[in-house]
């Protein structure tokens, strides 16, 4: 019950790759971890992959986007991998079209980008 | 919906009491939907569905039971699964079905999310004495 998703540290890049069909309460409690880990390793990247699971309901939708944007105000972008065809099909006619995530075909393009956006922070107004 | 004969050997269960009660009903009608030949974008959209209605019986429903069953029509084979509880019920199912409401803090997307990711659903509920929520997914 008390099993929670490992979240790595790589550089300043947080690593997150969920493995199994998790229940809701370990859903909550990596978004959680998360925001508590940008802050404490003062991380400028969330990489949260996606490749193992084979759906995406609402609650782990939601999830995500929260977590991209609790991350964001946290100074953080967060890219979301591997999302697989079958899941980007159904989440969109379940209606939930992940507006405000930042999406990557797999782990090096997620890092590619972050990367890319460390480098050419976008100009204040 | 008409009832489609069952497949008697590949009924299941699953009691509904709590979350982890709903990975497994997903795990369940995600192995019917691989054995009724379902293919996996199908399987993907039935699995969804069903988790979205197996979290509805657990949160507004106080819990209830999944049963599952592959079906057979003339020329066809699909998965049934239906979700029960004895909960408050749904005062107006047509407003708990518009995209966009819930009673709660959701995004009230489960029930008209899962209506579209399935061939067939029916929502039967009555205040008081609680909410059965059907579907079927065809092979195709
Ligand atoms: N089994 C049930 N018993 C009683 N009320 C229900 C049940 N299922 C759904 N409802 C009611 O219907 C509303 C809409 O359900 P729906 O699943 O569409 O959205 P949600 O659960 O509120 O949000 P989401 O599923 O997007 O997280 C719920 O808010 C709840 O009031
Ligand atoms: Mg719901």
């Amino acid at each position: 019950m008390s099993d929670r998703v490992p979240v790595l540290k790589i550089g300043d890049i947080l690593l997150v790759s969920i493995q199994i069909d998790l229940e809701d309460q370990m859903v909550l409690d990596l978004q959680d971890d998360l925001s508590q880990q940008i802050v404490a390793t003062s991380a400028r990247g969330v990489v949260i992959d996606i490749s193992a699971l084979e759906i995406v309901d609402s609650f782990v939708g939601r999830m995500l986007a929260t977590t991209a944007a609790i991350s964001r105000v946290l100074g953080a972008e967060t890219v979301v991998v591997g999302m697989r065809p079958a899941v980007a099909m159904t989440l969109v006619e379940l209606g939930l079209s992940l507006g405000g995530v930042r999406t990557a075909l797999n782990l090096e393009l997620g890092l590619g980008y972050l990367r890319r956006a460390q480098v050419s922070p976008p100009a204040s107004p | 919906m008409r009832n489609y004969p069952a497949d008697e050997a590949s009924r299941e269960e699953v009691a509904i009491q709590a979350s982890g009660d709903v990975v497994k009903a997903r795990q369940t009608v995600r192995l019917l939907a691989q054995q009724a030949g379902l293919s996996l974008v199908n399987q993907t959209k039935l699995v969804t569905a069903a988790s979205e209605l197996g979290r509805n019986t657990l949160i507004y429903g106080g819990g209830g039971t999944a049963q599952a069953a592959i079906v057979r029509d003339v020329a066809r084979v699909g998965v049934w699964v239906r979700f029960a509880d004895t909960g408050p019920g749904i005062p107006d199912t047509e407003l708990a079905l518009t995209d966009g409401w819930t009673s709660g803090s959701g995004m009230g997307l489960g029930l008209s999310g899962a209506r579209r990711l399935v061939d067939e659903f029916e929502l039967d509920s009555t205040p008081g004495v609680g909410t059965t929520v059907t579907v079927l997914k065809w092979a195709r």
